[in-house]
């Protein structure tokens, strides 16, 4: 696998009962890139965020960040029906003899070899399905579509509360306050964070009380303060003036190099996307339509299709 | 901008006013604390006996024990949004282990007299009395036992947690609820009557009578005392506790659960935490509420205690400490001592024909639910109280009014 791709998502399928929101979707996030999603509306693409942050087990498919899978999921039971033979053997371990096979077919040995090939995602277990703070945790951070702040708290907390994760202090040390220096340095950060983000003088207002455009800002600070190297970001622009997206786009970018960072988006802003994606990929009622670079996806007829509505004739 | 950094690494982070004010709230919470105390020990031994200090010492012994009760509840539901309903089964479990632990050896054969005299037949308070002196040895041995009584409570909501706390809201509450009504079954059957006397009572333990010092022919008592102490203890841990990174985290969890999460803050471990702790306080708050009785029965532990204290925390104002503590006090004074006449039949010499048994709970309905109607967040809401707080309260009051005249003035435009 090549080093420099930071996320490695593969056939990664979610299926609600009959609906299949994502169908085999796969993608790669090279290091220091900024890299868009983009699709009309419910085409899935939220969907994939989910899949990718733990909020969601994904029916079928595998995630690897920084080459270690961090979900990997493939059908069980009736759905195993719908993608059987779809790569079903890379995402477990339990290759089982089918009774069927005879030990010098010619399948049997193909799967064999297969299995061999791929020994390197040979897991224990069928199914890696952490919770989204393990995956925050890997350092993958990401911002909501409809923004989800704590409210009751106000900006110098909510930045101060992600950094939680990263502190090494424990219930006693925390409570007994013997961790003050780690504490200290927390709120450094969060002032610094903050600072960088313009929204110092709001630090004791309360989260929801900041205009939307801050609030969009506030969600990203509070991304960062997890220590991100991956940053996912579902629609950063929605809601936004004109003049605020310009900004966005140059914040995105200034973050992106300071803090080393990759970043996913997913957007609606044709602009925004065009002018700061290094690749982009479409997908329009869950499965990929088209993947390149911005100029190309500009003039792809299956995009503009999707987006105009395709001429029947 | 540099400056602006610099200037803001100041580790407090704080204007030089909030500074100074912090400062006047701890000296001040610090000297109020020990105003308190005289006052609560010369209650406990200088005052003469009546008919006041006989009501003021027991509501303000209960009203402190539950003030811990509410501050614990608040911690779970206010503080990190988890319904739960458990807390009786948790001061149950708390307080027998406490009665359980302490009953002198010798009393055993007649506590337990249908269980042949129980299982356990060594006393705590007993062992550090041989060697320190009846009153500090029971001082030091119940102390040592609240803890085991708050740590056997915290063990149970870990066994409990770990089903239950994967379920969500209301869910939740009916879990919890059902837990402590099993807690409460299982402590009334025989077939651990060896050790929990099955459905009869425990008594002769430890009690807050117990705790003084003999000096010669004086006998100093420090029931009240006692009590007070182990609260403040206990809520100064909570406040601690509340005010740091987990703290925040627990907010965060409360807020909301989706984005905690994907901020790296494991919601299990959270939940888990504040709900050990929870009920580790709710146990200690037992074992005090045991030793405040005399005597304990798993029957009184009911569902209808739960809601007692969580009626105590919503008039306090869910997610603040000092509401809940206030509203406690209040509660048990009204409940215990201020609306007792109202059963009594009259009002001084006037004979009141509808004033008898339990028209005070009438009443006490009623106040509740005008409070509930037109004080929905609660006392308190989910500030704090603090010295300068009120100060500053006093102080804007003017400005209030005015405030509230231009508003008039400008909705009557």
């Amino acid at each position: 696998m090549n080093e420099d791709i930071v996320l490695h998502v593969e056939n990664v399928t979610m299926q609600f009962g009959g609906v299949v929101a994502v169908n085999n979707l796969s993608l790669d996030v090279p290091k220091g890139k900024i890299i868009a999603l983009i699709g009309p509306n419910g085409a899935g693409k939220t969907t994939a965020f989910n899949c990718i942050t733990g909020v969601y087990e994904p029916t079928n498919g595998l995630i690897t960040f920084n080459g270690e899978p961090i979900v990997r999921n493939h059908p069980v039971g009736a759905m195993k029906k719908t993608y059987a033979g779809l790569n079903a053997d890379r995402y477990t371990s339990k290759f089982v003899l089918p009774k069927e096979f005879d030990e010098s077919d010619d399948a049997y040995e193909k799967r064999k070899e297969a299995l061999k090939e791929i020994d390197k995602y040979a897991f224990t277990d069928t199914q890696l399905a952490p919770t989204a703070d393990k995956i925050t945790n890997c350092g993958i951070a990401r911002t909501f579509q409809n923004i989800r702040l704590w409210k009751s708290m106000t900006v110098f907390d909510n930045v101060l509360t992600a950094k939680h994760m990263r502190a090494k202090q424990n219930l006693f040390s925390a409570t007994f306050r013997t961790s003050i220096a780690e504490e200290n340095r927390m709120k450094e950060e969060t002032v610094q964070l903050l600072e960088e983000q313009n929204l110092f003088r709001f630090k004791d207002d309360l989260a929801t009380s900041l205009p939307y455009g801050l609030q969009r800002r506030l969600e990203i600070a509070r991304a960062l303060a997890t220590n991100p190297t991956l940053l996912l970001l579902d629609e950063p622009a929605a809601g936004m003036t004109p003049q605020e997206t310009v900004e966005l786009c140059e914040f995105i970018k200034e973050i992106r190099n300071k803090y080393n960072l990759s970043v996913f988006l997913i957007e609606h802003h044709m602009d925004l996307v065009m002018q700061i994606s290094d690749y982009i990929y479409v997908i329009d009622f869950g499965s990929e339509i088209a993947q390149g670079v911005p100029k190309d996806i500009q003039t792809n007829q299956a995009v503009i299709n999707a987006y105009l509505g395709a001429d029947n004739e | 901008m540099f400056k602006k950094i610099n200037n803001a690494l100041n580790p407090s982070l704080r204007h030089p006013e909030q500074e100074r004010a912090s400062r006047i709230n701890k000296v001040g919470a610090i000297i109020l604390l020990a105003i308190l105390y005289v006052f609560l020990f010369v209650l406990d031994n200088f005052l003469p006996a009546g008919s006041f200090t006989g009501m003021l010492i027991p509501v303000l012994r209960k009203g402190a024990i539950y003030a811990l009760l509410c501050v614990s509840m608040n911690l779970l539901n206010g503080f990190t949004g988890l319904f739960s309903l458990g807390q009786a089964g948790f001061m149950l479990i708390g307080g027998y282990a406490y009665a359980i632990l302490s009953i002198p050896a010798s009393q055993h054969a007649a506590v337990y007299q249908y269980f042949d005299g129980g299982a356990i037949q060594f006393s705590i308070p007993e062992f550090f009395s041989s060697f320190l002196g009846a009153g500090l040895g029971s001082f030091v041995g119940s102390i040592i036992c609240i803890i085991i009584a708050g740590v056997i409570a915290a063990l149970f909501a870990a066994l409990i947690g770990i089903p239950v706390l994967r379920l969500k809201s209301d869910y939740l509450a009916i879990a919890t609820l059902g837990f402590a009504e099993i807690i409460r079954a299982i402590f009334q059957w025989n077939g651990f009557g060896i050790i929990t006397n099955g459905s009869n009572l425990l008594r002769k333990y430890t009690a807050l009578s117990d705790i003084r010092w003999d000096i010669g022919s004086v006998s100093l008592k420090f029931g009240t005392v006692f009590v007070f102490l182990i609260v403040t203890i206990c809520i100064l841990l909570i406040v601690l506790l509340i005010n740091s990174s987990y703290g925040r985290a627990f907010n965060a969890v409360r807020d909301d659960e989706i984005s905690a999460e994907a901020m790296g803050i494991n919601l299990f471990k959270h939940k888990m935490m504040s709900f050990i702790i929870s009920s580790f306080f709710a146990g200690v708050g037992g074992a005090l509420l045991a030793m405040y009785q005399t005597t304990i029965q798993s029957a009184a532990f009911t569902s209808a205690m739960t809601y007692e204290i969580l009626l105590m925390v919503v008039i306090g104002g869910i997610g603040s400490v000092s509401g809940s503590g206030i509203a406690a006090f209040l509660y048990i004074a009204a409940n215990e001592w201020w609306l007792r006449f109202l059963d009594s039949g009259s009002i001084g010499s006037i004979e009141v024909s509808f004033f008898r048994g339990g028209f005070r709970k009438v009443i006490f309905s009623i106040a509740i639910m005008i409070i509930v109607l037109f004080f929905s967040r609660g006392i308190m809401g989910d500030k704090e109280l603090s010295i300068t707080g009120v100060i500053n309260w006093f102080k804007n009051r003017k400005e209030r009014k005015l405030a509230k005249k231009i508003n008039a003035s400008k909705e009557g435009e």
